[in-house]
């Protein structure tokens, strides 16, 4: 498979405490890849990071082999043009815990947004799209909803909707079922679930474990801003043999 | 014991009865009421007789100017003043606003400084000022600073007459107040709705124009509708610089008439009419930027719902 998502050597500290301390990754395409670990760990930094929401101090990370927000120079890496990062960001996903959908639109306004912003369709080819999306998450009938008048399970499904829209190469997760009360976390899991199926790449920051045996492909147990193990689920779930992460996953009940 | 059920009321035959769970729940009474609506409707009805039988308010005088040619150009005087200084506050304080938030600490300096000298000052003072800036720079010219060549120059006092002075001083003192309201207004924006955007691939531009203004309008509204009663009232202060607005009409008649107290009730009226236009214009944006906050079975309380409804 071909790489996706690499990170080398990625760095970074808010004021004088570091939250990421050298993170080297590497994601193929298709692959779906759970980050767990205690909170606090950078789990969540290292998302905002690779679509760089977040500034990274040293290293680099790389998106379909592009830099993402900064430009190689002799040198040094500068940081792009707002405009260059945005037309980078609309190929990287992003879906947030609090949805952060645009409570003034309606549903299928917030899923056309990103398209016209970014000029890849037009109005009515994006109001297309949208309507096709939204119902691959099974909402084509709250189109004309505003995000105010949805469950927790259908705003996240709008969200997910919303951050296809663009044709992402690459989905990033945050935590994205830990605000939704209990019932409604198997419909988002679901579209993911599908989402995983079709092929999208996926980085996944999750306490759903149940998800991240099922579907991930590899398990990337994040502590102290490092990566402190990488393995598929059968075997980080099954024979662990840290010490340190037996005792987190005997913390989370699944 | 008494408890709020779920299920259906049940018939009227076992209500009433001390302890069953279907005797309806009433509001506690409220004796005091019937005294205090007593108390005010009388103190309204004096108010009335002496507004009636106090033949010295003259209202046949008030009657006689309400619609005359100079209380009319004053009107159109202070609406202008008042429509075009808001517009120029609001566009101002929006710029300024953004300026204060920028990243660039200078640019955040200088909108700060701005806010503070023209809150800072009297919007009187600044009125004279502007008034009377001819002493200051006797000419004005475009051109190159620090001595660089001019191409247009004129004099100070032929561009700046007192409707221009009055629009400087206004507008300049608005933009100061109004930068604080939409600053405040943006601030009360959720800071994932940015992230939402930028993760989206908007820029800085598209964010703040599509997302977060949009929202920001909820909190700047309400403010804004104060600022511009404010404004219609503040534009009096035009009369300094004689200028004609709708006080200085009336303060022109009777300064010939003497009938100081009528033209004064006339001037007053007006400023309610407009306020009380301008109030339901307000309430009318407020609904137009609730879009999605408001749930859709949720009716707002109007005045006139507010009668209708029997619930007072």
């Amino acid at each position: 498979m071909a790489e996706m998502v690499r990170a080398e050597a990625v760095r970074k500290s808010f004021g004088r405490s570091p939250v990421l301390n050298g993170i080297d990754l590497r994601v193929d395409g298709g692959e779906v890849v759970c980050l767990i670990g205690p909170s606090g760990s950078g789990k969540s930094t290292f998302l905002r990071c690779i679509n760089h929401l977040e500034r990274i101090d040293s290293g680099r990370i790389y998106v379909d082999g592009e830099l993402v927000g900064y430009r190689q120079d002799a040198t040094a890496l500068r940081e792009m043009g707002e405009r260059e990062i945005a037309r980078r960001r609309a190929h990287i996903g992003m879906v947030f815990q609090q949805f952060n959908l645009f409570p003034h639109m309606t549903v299928i306004e917030n899923v056309m947004e990103a398209q016209i912003a970014t000029r890849t369709a037009n109005k009515r080819d994006a109001e297309t799209i949208a309507h096709d999306l939204l119902g691959k998450v099974g909402l084509s009938q709250r189109c004309q909803a505003y995000p105010g008048q949805l469950s927790g399970g259908q705003s996240q499904r709008v969200a997910i909707a919303r951050a296809l829209a663009t044709r992402p190469k690459v989905m990033l997760f945050d935590e994205a079922t830990s605000a939704l009360d209990p019932e409604l976390v198997g419909e988002v899991l679901g579209v993911m679930r599908a989402l995983a199926e079709e092929g999208m790449t996926m980085i996944v920051v999750t306490h759903e474990m149940g998800f991240a045996r099922e579907v991930g492909d590899r398990i990337l147990f994040f502590d102290k801003g490092c990566i402190a193990q990488d393995a598929p689920p059968e075997r980080f779930f099954g024979a662990q043999e840290d010490p340190r992460i037996r005792a987190f996953l005997g913390h989370i009940a699944y | 014991m008494f408890g709020i059920r779920g299920d259906a009321p049940e018939p009227p035959s076992q209500r009433a009865v001390a302890g069953n769970p279907g005797t309806p729940i009433l509001s506690p009474r409220h004796p005091g009421r019937a005294v205090s609506t007593a108390a005010a409707l009388l103190a309204v009805a004096v108010l009335g007789d002496v507004l009636v039988t106090n033949a010295n308010f003259r209202w046949d005088i008030v009657g006689h100017y309400f619609f005359s040619a100079t209380i009319m150009s004053g009107i159109g005087m202070t609406l202008a003043l008042t429509g075009i200084c808001m517009a120029i506050g609001s566009v101002l304080g929006t710029v300024l606003a953004i300026m204060r938030r920028s990243a660039n600490r200078v640019v955040s300096l200088i909108a700060g400084g701005y806010i503070w000298f023209f809150r800072g000052t009297p919007v009187l003072v600044q009125l004279v000022f502007w008034y009377n800036l001819a002493a200051l720079f006797p000419r004005v010219s475009i051109g190159l600073p620090f001595g660089g060549p001019t191409f247009l120059h004129a004099s100070t006092n032929a561009l700046i007459r007192p409707f221009t002075a009055a629009v400087l001083g206004l507008g300049l003192n608005e933009g100061a107040y109004m930068a604080e309201i939409v600053r405040g207004g943006i601030q009360s924006v959720d800071a994932g709705q940015a992230d939402a955007g930028r993760a989206l691939g908007m820029t800085h531009l598209q964010i703040m124009r599509r997302v977060v203004l949009p929202q920001a309008m909820r909190a700047i509204i309400p403010p804004t509708g104060n600022e511009t009663i404010g404004m219609l009232k503040m534009t009096s202060l035009v009369s300094v610089i004689s200028l004609a607005d709708l006080l200085y009409s009336a303060q022109l008649i009777y300064s010939v008439n003497f009938q100081t107290i009528p033209l004064l009730i006339t001037a007053s009226l007006w400023y309610l009419i407009i306020t009380t236009v301008l109030t339901i214009g307000q309430s009318r944006v407020e609904r137009h930027f609730s879009r999605g906050f408001v749930r859709a079975r949720e009716q707002r309380q109007t005045p006139l719902r507010w009668l209708r409804s029997g619930e007072h």
